[in-house]
């Protein structure tokens, strides 16, 4: 049986910036695979492909993008939107405006079931009811029939979760879902996530670039850089044996309780990421990297740290 | 949101007011009036006559309180040439000019709203540019010799509509297109703004990601929200319709309230032209106010405040 | 490709703004006839690309056989002139209240407010129409009529860009330093706000001309015999049915002079990136 979702050599360009250059990763079911890299790394930009929700100037290509066996590249608009909200979910960073102002919580989360599952009104308002109280929101009656703007963020971000599950997806991605809101909320809504991620069985396509969430939830790691996957592991080899040395700076990024020393400065990495063209040969990472010499200018071999554990460096495993 | 509206209401009942003086005091810039009304060939006495018949032997300022305090009260006074009473002249001709405005309303809506949607779909396109080139030239078109094109095109040659008065609807058709023509570029490039600005948000986004098919996406959730300023203005532009009417009610002899008041300054009759300024701030000053509301019921977050 | 487009329009709407520009400054040395000469042999002579044209008539003549050439030039420049005055009394109300509005703001500003509310109340058509009409019409008369009617935009504009400006830092340092309030107004927030005006102006023009081209169509503009376009439209009325070249020649040069005029104006404001709309 194929992966829930498999992603080979992805690759996608805005005009003169190459925004993703040949990223892979595969989601399993059940799994939550966790993406995560700084801020322009082309996170946000992979699963935005994956929906086929890019902007109109983005081009999109790769080896294979197959959702359940099926591929995704060979849909058109009118196939993808038969998956999108339907058997693949996705959900955003900004709650505050993800929603639209015009129509009312209930109207928003029964119009994805009627549209999908072809039901009757009152069987999605039942759903929506149900699935407000799933994601830990009180008097779901009361708030199908309210605005976004009479909710918090929090609220809303357990809007949208409840929302994208309206039609039992198989996959849920969600692009940093965290980020915009308070860190007490943060942790509710991470908790919620892993919680219906075991509960539904979901495949989790999660994207963040805090490696804290990424400890406590997910499955497996990918670590992308510039546009390009540069390692890839289960969660807990990765942090135990990291080997790119992007890897490597991250994690010492993360204070870890008990192995910070008070008045020790925790590591940082100099520089940002480069904004890479196309045709751009070598390790993106080069100009920020301790081991970087003459040899990282020439195309960079992937290596296996472990039957599971991948990653693109020229350093030997 | 009550108390924006009482305070709206204020600022209106202002308006009105200030728009009453300023009318009373342009109906008396000539000097004096009674010479003007009684005519080149009239002797002192005819003018004396006049004066006293017409009140304009009174103080000025007794006129002026005289007229505001009537009109408050929906009594606009007499007409000198038709002798008759000015808010029946008015009613008798208002449809015609109301009939002429929101034909002209609903034609401009009709082309914008596709236009500008379309110009918005097919941001930076061809399409787009050639709309924005209909929205310019519309712009440009000076509406009564559009209106005289059109009645030799559609009037004369092709024999298709009727060049003038008001027997049947399809009499509204030239006039209503002309008026359109006002307001079709902003409403068009407003629709378009709106438009493009709803469809770069985030909630569309989340409309697609939902796999909603392309027409709802468009005319449920991106038009909702881009509609809600286009209401507005258009309510604003059909007051400025009413008020631009008299020159198109002009060139297709429509009788409205627009060839009521041409008529009356050219026969000096002042009672009649300060009650059509009058009445027609007023509606523009009312149809203000219902953009307002209606703003507040198509924007939910309005709604509380 | 969308920036040469948008150049292409920019430079057609100069080059017709020049052409008209250079029409009615040299409107004397440029007519082949008088514009009022009347000729009632040679009425209603066809324009040059129809049969039977007369050569030294290239536009052919109106109803009372003087020159349509000679009369559509002369009323470019009336055109001109009513549009630049119009717009030169207009902008010096309106920025004047504009500007002390969103300088002063408060009770002042609440004024100015009010004030642009009761000006966008009166159907600006009727109270010119009415005030030409009571006054009798002249030149003078029209272009002051106009001006005292079209400077709402200008207030608009002038106090929204001035309240941007006054929150600036330049301006607060113009304050610390102790700088005149008049000091302040004239030095810093004018040259500031001063091409969100120019882009105005455009617009304000354009407007005018066709303000100017509808009253004397009614009768109630420029007067007699002067070739406003407006009135020629309205003279030869009765001719169009028999000669529509009559009304369409002064119709398109109207047309043309007033997409110019905004064809520039909205190359003006991209140039400058300002947005206008009240």
């Amino acid at each position: 049986m194929s992966a829930l979702l498999e992603v080979e050599k992805l690759e996608v360009g805005f005009g003169r910036t190459a925004a993703v250059r040949g990223s892979s990763f595969t989601v399993e079911r059940g799994e939550t695979h966790c993406l995560v890299g700084e801020s322009g790394c082309g996170k946000s930009v992979t699963a935005l492909a994956v929906m086929n929700l890019l902007a109109r100037n983005a081009t999109r290509r790769a080896a294979r993008l197959a959702f359940q066996g099926e591929d995704l590249l060979k849909l058109n608009d009118t196939g993808m939107s038969r998956l999108r909200g339907n058997a693949m979910a996705m959900i955003f960073q900004e709650p505050m405006t993800s929603l639209n102002p015009a129509y009312t919580i209930g109207s928003q989360m029964t119009e994805v079931m009627r549209r999908h599952k072809h039901v009757a009104q009152r069987v999605a308002t039942d759903r929506a009811a149900d699935l407000l109280a799933r994601v830990g929101i009180t008097a779901p009656g009361l708030r199908l029939g309210q605005f976004p703007h009479q909710l918090s963020g929090g609220l809303r971000q357990r809007v949208m979760i409840a929302m994208s599950l309206m039609c039992d997806p198989q996959l849920l991605i969600a692009d940093e879902p965290t980020t915009a809101l308070d860190v007490t909320v943060q942790a509710q809504i991470l908790r919620l996530l892993a919680g219906l991620q075991r509960d539904l069985g979901l495949g989790l396509l999660l994207i963040t670039h805090d490696l804290g969430i990424v400890a406590r939830v997910a499955t497996r790691v990918s670590v992308m850089y510039a546009g390009e996957v540069v390692e890839s592991a289960p969660t807990a080899e990765l942090f135990a044996n990291p080997r790119h040395p992007y890897t490597q700076g991250l994690l010492r990024c993360v204070p870890v309780p008990g192995k910070i020393r008070r008045g020790e400065p925790l590591g940082s990495i100099p520089g940002t990421v480069p904004r890479v063209g196309p045709g751009f040969e070598g390790c993106a990472f080069r100009e920020r990297c301790d081991f970087a010499d003459e040899t990282c200018r020439q195309s960079i071999p992937r290596h296996l740290a472990a039957p599971t554990h991948d990653f693109l460096c020229r350093l030997p495993a | 949101m009550l108390r924006f509206f009482i305070r709206r209401l204020i600022v209106a009942l202002l308006v009105a007011a200030t728009v009453m003086t300023l009318a009373f005091v342009m109906t008396r810039l000539s000097g004096d009036l009674a010479i003007s009304i009684a005519g080149p060939s009239a002797t002192q006495a005819d003018i004396d006559a006049v004066r006293k018949a017409y009140g304009l032997d009174r103080p000025v300022i007794t006129q002026f309180f005289d007229w505001v305090g009537r009109a408050t009260m929906g009594d606009l006074g007499d007409s000198f040439f038709f002798k008759r009473r000015v808010s029946e002249l008015i009613g008798e001709r208002m449809p015609v000019t109301l009939t002429l405005g929101l034909t002209g309303l609903v034609i401009a809506l009709l082309v914008s709203l596709p236009l500008g949607i379309l110009a918005a779909v097919k941001e930076n396109t061809a399409i787009d540019r050639a709309v924005q080139v209909v929205a310019l030239l519309g712009q440009a078109m000076p509406s009564f010799w559009l209106g005289l094109i059109l009645m030799i095109v559609f009037g004369l040659q092709l024999g298709w509509l009727p060049i003038s008065g008001t027997e049947s609807w399809e009499s509204f058709i030239m006039p209503g297109v002309v008026l359109a023509f006002s307001a079709i570029p902003a409403l068009t490039r407003l629709t378009r703004a709106g438009m493009i600005q709803a469809l770069g948000s985030d909630y569309i986004r989340t409309a697609r990601a939902k796999g909603l098919s392309r027409a709802s996406i468009l005319l449920k959730h991106a038009l909702r929200n881009a509609a809600i300023p286009v209401v507005a203005i258009a309510a604003v532009q059909l007051g400025f319709m009413l008020g631009g009417s008299i020159v198109i009610e002009q060139v297709f002899a429509l009788h409205g309230v627009g060839f009521l008041a041409w008529e009356s300054i050219a026969k000096n009759d002042f009672p009649v032209v300060q009650a059509v300024v009058l009445v027609l701030a007023v509606i523009y000053v009312g149809l203000t106010m219902l953009a307002d509301l209606m703003n507040a019921v198509l924007d939910p977050r309005l709604r509380g405040a | 490709m969308k920036r040469g487009w948008k150049n292409v329009a920019t430079w057609v709407g100069a080059i017709i703004v020049g052409v008209a520009a250079f029409a009615a400054l040299f409107a004397p040395l440029l007519v082949p006839h008088d514009p009022f000469a009347q000729d009632l042999g040679k009425r209603l002579l066809v324009p040059f690309w129809m049969e039977g044209s007369d050569p030294q008539h290239l536009l052919g003549t109106d109803q009372l056989g003087r020159d349509y050439l000679s009369r559509l030039i002369y009323g470019c420049r009336i055109s001109m002139m009513i549009g630049i005055t119009v717009t030169i009394v207009s902008g010096i109300i309106g920025i004047t209240m504009g500007v002390l509005g969103g300088f002063l703001g408060g009770r002042t500003d609440d004024v100015v407010l009010f004030a642009i509310t009761t000006r966008l109340s009166l159907p600006v058509v009727l109270v010119a129409l009415a005030v030409v009409g009571l006054l009798g019409s002249s030149m003078t008369i029209l272009m002051i009529t106009l001006g005292l009617l079209l400077w709402e935009r200008f207030a608009v504009v002038a106090r929204s860009t001035t309240m941007q400006v006054r929150n600036l830092d330049f301006v607060a340092a113009a304050w610390c330093a102790g700088c005149s309030r008049f000091r302040i107004l004239a030095g810093e927030v004018l040259p500031n706000i001063a091409s969100h005006l120019v882009v105005v102006a455009t617009l304000e023009i354009a407007l005018a001309i066709l303000l100017e081209a509808a009253l004397s169509f009614l009768g109630l503009g420029v007067p007699p015999p002067l070739p406003s376009w407006g009135l020629m439209i309205a003279e030869a009325k009765d001719y169009m049915f028999f000669s529509p070249w009559v009304i369409m020649i002064p119709g398109v040069c109207l047309f043309v002079l007033v997409l110019g005029i905004n064809l520039l104006g909205d190359g003006l404001r991209d140039m400058f990136g300002t947005r206008t709309d009240p």
